[in-house]
């Protein structure tokens, strides 16, 4: 009975294909809230030609009991195409955007600046008193960078969250 | 071009008004029947209605008995109930029906008017953000905005609302969209885009199944609603596989009526106010099949004390149910009659060897369990017992041989009287299982005598939940049907009293049903007989009566107030750890607090 993986927590980034119909996201993020489980991270936009079909991924967590029922629990919607748990799918590739403002000067503006170039992160706008920086990557990077920039002068945070897909030959399709 | 091509294509493009589609689809799908009430944003749809007589409309009185009447249709015959109201509150005093049909799985499309589209979002009279409020409490709902799409969306709602696990389906209406005109399309005969739930069993599960069956010693049947949703053949098919296999079988509450309960191999219902030897057996088996049910907590008990022993088998249409509360060891994806067929064959195909001997020591343990006779009471004295007046009428029935349908209202009257009348057949049993909502049993049998005109429909009700929806004897006089209602009048919201006295320390807080109305008057005034009966020997005439009035009727019968359900499974114990009657109750004291903060 009740073995010790059972209680075991994972991550998981779930790619769901859906009709870009209004009310979607409302069902979805409804469903969620409804049944109790988290939501780390959404984002949704439409992906093929005539925009009539929308990508989510959402990033949650919980016990594989809870995360086989998010997944079920999704497919049985009715605009829901397809449900694909990438971090079963074998290796996947997860990245995320974020512009992250530092308003600074002086010393700290040189710093920032090394910092943003050891991080690939791109200065996509820049005042004598502040930069934006662009940054993609994964979670981990961003947030070592964020935590970097904290005592330079960080000023604002926007990030996108997380978008994945699956490497090799392996695509999800409606 | 051939004439019959030319034809099909101008009737798909044939233009017509919005309430006109609607009326046009909802006859396409078959419906015969629409529960409703009208207001401001459904007129177009109901001149439409007074202008053809193809559709049937039953006025009720009161939007959430529309619901509940359309839950008694589709359930008693199959189809998908059709209901039709306003916007704002008419839509609002729908959700709780709908929620109902949505738990117990029925297949219901609700139509609901909604303002114009361009005064959406403006916080106009009568309106309501109806398919957001609507949304956790429906399979699936649609807000049409455009005409040209309201054919194509009425089809997908039927289909959405009867395929794979049914439920109820909204699609709200615009005032504008149904008095604009556009085309109307016949329902596509292409698969479904997304929605295409699996049918058909996996081989590979099902042969699983049947070696975990052969090689079982201690076996079990644990047979749901699910199998009354896949129609009448899947009971007959459970029944044969039963008596195949010569395992015994126990019902869900919403199970009842898919084995019958006059077979020597049916334990009775199972769960919180299951029979003893269904409990135990449940407990103590070492491979259970579960077909279209969901292992839902008023059947499991304490989770981790269900049935320890046991692989276990789950067989439903629904993946989500699978795995939900109960991990199991096989799992079986598909519509209840086919899996029933495939294990059928596949047992008889298989050669595996059984453990006859097991099986015959496993029977003569269940025998031992029968033998507590758990639902034995004794009549006597000046009281009649709500068990004894269940059961007579059941007897009665039963004498006088005709169809018969029970609905019921909730509390304490339902659990009796799924205990003491038994139902050989599906779909003659309505109840509202998984929301447990009062006053849903006057309209449901509403919904089932429309169905049945002919058959004898009873409403087992408790004086509290009757007054819920007692405004529907209304609709019972002007469309004259001989509804039956059979109240077990304990002057207490029984139920609610009996946790009182067990879980806190009989403080009856609230739960005394004061100020009852005279029911005889009542009935009369609503054009109905009304008998009272207070004394045991006048309960088997006064049923017969009953039964042998042409026309509606209210019995209120008086019965012990301070009865008991018994066997019970307290919350968070487990399933033999069950108090079996009066004298027991001690055994309540080691509820723990954590059984205590469970429904
Ligand atoms: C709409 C609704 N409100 C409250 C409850 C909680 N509840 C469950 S049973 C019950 C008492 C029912 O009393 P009655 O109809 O007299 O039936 P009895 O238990 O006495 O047979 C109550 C209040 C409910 N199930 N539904
Ligand atoms: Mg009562």
């Amino acid at each position: 009975m009740p073995d010790n993986n059972e209680n075991k927590l994972r991550n998981a980034t779930i790619a769901v294909l859906v009709d870009n119909e209004p009310g979607i996201l409302a069902r979805v993020v409804g469903l969620f809230s409804g049944r109790g489980y988290n939501i780390e991270s959404l984002t949704v936009a439409p992906v093929d030609e005539d925009r009539t079909i929308s990508r989510i991924t959402i990033v949650t967590g919980g016990t594989e009991m809870v995360i086989e029922q998010i997944k079920a629990q999704l497919d049985r919607l009715v605009p829901v195409r397809k449900v694909c748990d990438l971090s079963l799918e074998g290796a996947h590739l997860a990245r995320e955007l974020m512009l992250i403002k530092v308003v600074c000067t002086g010393e700290q503006r040189m710093e920032a600046l090394r910092l943003a170039d050891a991080f690939r992160a791109r200065v996509v706008d820049a005042t004598t008193a502040s930069f934006v920086f662009e940054m993609t990557g994964n979670g981990d990077k961003l947030e070592a960078f964020t935590a970097l920039m904290r005592p330079l002068g960080l000023a604002e945070v926007v990030r996108t969250g997380v978008i994945g897909i699956a490497r090799g030959t392996y695509s999800l399709k409606a | 071009m051939s004439a019959a091509i030319q034809q099909n294509a101008t009737a798909a493009t044939q233009t017509m008004s919005g309430a006109e589609i609607v009326l046009r689809a909802l006859k396409e799908q078959g419906v015969e029947v629409i529960f409703g009430y009208p207001g401001g944003a459904v007129l177009p749809l109901y001149d439409a209605l007074f202008q053809q007589n193809a559709i049937r409309h039953i006025l009720v009185r009161h939007e959430q008995a529309a619901v509940h009447a359309a839950e008694g249709y589709a359930r008693s015959t199959g189809k998908v109930g059709c209901v039709l109201v306003t916007s704002g509150p008419g839509a609002t005093n729908a959700v709780t029906g709908l929620l109902d049909a949505l738990m117990d799985s029925i297949p219901l499309v609700c139509l609901t008017g909604q303002v114009p589209t361009h005064l959406i979002g403006n916080d106009a009279f009568q309106e309501a953000d109806t398919t957001g409020i609507t949304r956790p409490a429906t399979k699936h709902n649609y807000l049409v905005k455009d005409i040209k799409k309201l054919a194509g969306v009425m089809h997908e709602a039927f289909y959405v609302a009867r395929s794979g696990r049914p439920g109820p389906v909204v699609v709200d209406l615009p005032k504008d969209i149904l008095i604009g005109q556009g085309p109307y399309h016949e329902a596509p005969t292409a698969p479904h885009r997304s929605y295409r739930p699996q049918r058909e069993p996996n081989p590979e599960m099902i042969a699983q199944a049947v070696k975990l069956l052969k090689g079982a010693k201690r076996p079990i049947v644990y047979a749901g609603g699910g199998i009354v949703n896949a129609g009448p053949e899947a009971s007959r098919l459970l029944t044969e596989f039963v008596r195949l296999t010569g395992m015994p079988c126990t019902n869900t509450l919403m199970g009842l009526g898919t084995f019958p309960a006059s077979d020597k191999q049916f334990l009775g219902m199972l769960g919180m106010h299951g029979t003893y030897e269904a409990n135990m057996a449940m407990h103590g088996c070492d491979v259970m099949l579960n077909i279209g049910a969901r292992f839902d907590d008023r059947v499991t008990g304490r989770l981790n004390a269900f049935a320890p022993t046991a692989k276990k088998i789950h067989a439903d249409i629904d993946q989500s149910s699978i795995n939900k509360n109960v991990p199991v060891d096989v799992a079986i994806i598909g519509d209840a009659g086919l899996t029933l067929k495939a294990l059928l064959e596949a047992w008889q195909a298989s050669e595996q060897p059984r453990h006859t001997g097991a099986l015959a020591d496993w029977w003569r343990q269940i025998e031992g369990w029968r033998g507590i006779q758990c639902l034995r009471y004794q009549q006597e004295g000046s009281i009649i017992k709500p068990q004894h007046a269940i059961r007579r009428l059941y007897e009665i029935t039963q004498e006088i041989g005709r169809e018969t349908f029970i609905t019921t209202e909730v509390g304490q009257h339902q659990m009796w009287a799924a205990q003491y009348f038994g139902f050989d057949k599906p779909n003659h049993w309505m109840t509202s299982g998984g929301l447990g909502t009062m006053g849903y049993g006057l309209p449901a049998a509403m919904g089932v005598q429309i169905a049945h005109p002919d058959a004898l429909v009873i409403d087992i009700a408790g004086e509290a939940s009757i007054l819920m929806n007692i405004q529907e004897m209304a609709t019972i006089a002007q469309y004259r049907l001989p509804v039956k209602v059979f109240i077990l009048n304990n002057e207490y919201m029984g139920m609610v009293r009996q946790w009182q006295e067990l879980l806190h320390g009989g403080r009856y807080s609230e739960s005394y049903s004061a100020a009852l109305p005279d029911f005889v008057k009542l009935a009369e005034s609503f054009h109905a007989r009304g008998v009272r009966i207070t004394r045991p020997e006048d309960l088997d005439a006064g049923i017969r009566e009953i039964l042998a009035h042409p026309g509606p009727v209210i019995a209120d019968i008086a019965v012990a107030k301070d009865e008991n359900c018994f066997p019970m499974i307290p919350s968070g114990a487990a399933h033999n750890e069950m108090i079996l009657g009066p004298g027991q109750e001690g055994g309540v004291k080691g509820v723990t607090d954590e059984g205590k903060v469970l429904v």
